[in-house]
């Protein structure tokens, strides 16, 4: 059940704010008082997503024509923006996210 | 805060909850941590067990860890684990292997969402068979070779690391190749009839060393978070390297009891029931014992430990056993702070009385 739009193995995935991005089908992601902890069934993988608008952003990423108005529309203030982005090319790279 | 922290202080539900499904078992393994042999007749119904799924679901627990006895000798198990992973309850679940055939290898490798370990404690008939009963090593291998020829790729080998089996375990790592699984490896715990055997079966410090040394090189070899205690040996090893009793994992027995912690079935323990109104969740988000465990300990001998970072104090089943101070060293603390409390110590928690009585299929099987 990988994404569709998988790239290859060692390719290095980067989050385009202009491309559109989903939860990938195969995690599940659980609200925690830290942010979000997410589990992935095919890699099983468990991963911590560490505040509240990271988990709030990746739960709403499929709601949005892009990544990019994603991330406006939950309301990252603009020097959160560079790290949140940083943390959405990491769950990209592990399959929590994956483009739609 | 550190995530350490935020995981200390609990979760909305566990990461991992170990449901051992039956106290039924075939084998009578000398360490085994519920005492296993017979099973107990108040054990939950299959009705009971799926209301029970379906408050893990409600939960969002992501995966269940099934275990015993041996759940496979349970007459619904295939019903329960399918209705389990329906209902996206991830299914990992132990076995020795005795019962498996090829037609269920070929079962198991059809479903979404299912992991297996096979327990084997050693890397030949002569070190896992005084240990697990005889035959059970080439029970365990067979299990392995019919998952293999079935398709199912990365399953687990699980190994308790012993006294015996310190030594082998490049040759494990090999067997669980061979059979395209991975190698997992736990700790000795002196629960249940592991109380008995711990002294005489637990690794001596030169091993502890030698395991530090093989995790530490081998990545690839899963652990179960149980080595945490080895961490000032060298760098931390892989995982979240804290107790998770009550914060990220607990235990469900065979009768709906509740404990902190997987390796710790004892009343002190226990925080209540899923039998109980409000049934699991409440346990897991009210249980008074819970919230004891996730509030910040007052502290003893190891809070002066330049380590106590690193190992955290160790592990509370070891402790709570051997009879030490839960604030205090770990019994096998690399430090050697564990021996000289250890010697010290005149009265150990008993342990439940158990359900065993032999049983052993393999064992009627030679006879």
């Amino acid at each position: 059940m990988a994404c569709a739009g998988s790239t290859s193995p060692g390719e290095k995935k980067v989050f385009d704010p202009a491309l559109a991005y989903r939860l990938s089908p195969s995690v599940a992601l659980r609200r925690e008082p830290f942010g979000a902890l997410s589990y992935h069934y095919g890699n099983r993988r468990l991963t911590f997503l560490r505040s509240a608008a990271l988990a709030e952003l990746v739960e709403r990423l499929g709601e949005f024509p892009s990544g990019g108005q994603a991330v406006a529309a939950v309301g990252v203030p603009e020097q959160r923006r560079a790290s949140i982005e940083r943390a959405l090319s990491e769950l990209l790279a592990s399959d929590v996210i994956c483009v739609r | 805060m550190p995530l350490s922290s935020q995981l200390e202080a609990g979760l909305e539900a566990p990461i991992c909850l170990t449901w051992e499904l039956t106290y039924g078992c075939n084998l009578a393994c000398t360490h085994c941590l519920s005492s296993s042999g017979r099973r107990d007749p108040r054990e939950l119904s299959t009705l009971e067990a799926k209301r029970f799924i379906d408050e893990l679901a409600e939960m969002q627990v992501f995966y269940v860890n099934i275990g015993g006895g041996e759940p496979t000798l349970r007459r619904d198990f295939v019903e329960l684990v399918e209705y389990a992973v329906a209902h996206r309850v991830g299914v990992k679940f132990s076995t020795n292997g005795t019962t498996m055939t090829r037609k269920r290898a070929e079962l198991y490798a059809s479903m979404d969402y299912l992991d297996i370990q096979v327990s084997l404690d050693g890397a030949s008939a002569k070190s896992n068979d005084p240990v697990r009963g005889e035959g059970s090593y080439q029970a365990a291998i067979r299990a392995m070779e019919l998952l293999a020829e079935a398709g199912f790729e990365g399953f687990k080998v699980s190994v308790v690391v012993t006294r015996k089996n310190a030594f082998e375990l490049e040759a494990l790592l090999a067997i669980a190749e061979a059979h395209r699984a991975q190698l997992r490896v736990t700790r000795l715990r002196p629960s249940g009839r592991g109380a008995d055997s711990w002294h005489e079966l637990r690794p001596s410090a030169e091993q502890l060393r030698s395991v530090h040394r093989f995790l530490s090189s081998h990545e690839e070899v899963l652990t179960g978070d149980s080595f945490f205690h080895l961490a000032p040996l060298g760098k931390a090893l892989a995982g979240l390297n804290l107790c998770g009793a009550g914060r990220v994992v607990c235990l469900v027995d065979p009768v709906g009891d509740v404990y902190a912690c997987p390796f710790v079935m004892h009343p002190e323990f226990k925080a209540g029931s899923i039998r109980d109104q409000g049934g699991f969740r409440a346990v897991w988000r009210e249980g008074e014992l819970f919230a004891k465990l996730r509030r910040p300990s007052p502290g003893g001998a190891c809070n002066a430990c330049d380590a106590f970072s690193e190992c955290r104090g160790g592990c509370m089943a070891a402790k709570f056993y051997t009879g030490l101070e839960l604030g205090g060293p770990d019994p096998e603390c690399v430090l050697g702070h564990g021996e000289a409390v250890l010697a010290a110590v005149v009265d150990r928690p008993a342990v439940e009385p158990g359900h065993s009585r032999p049983v052993s299929l393999l064992a009627a099987r030679r006879r």
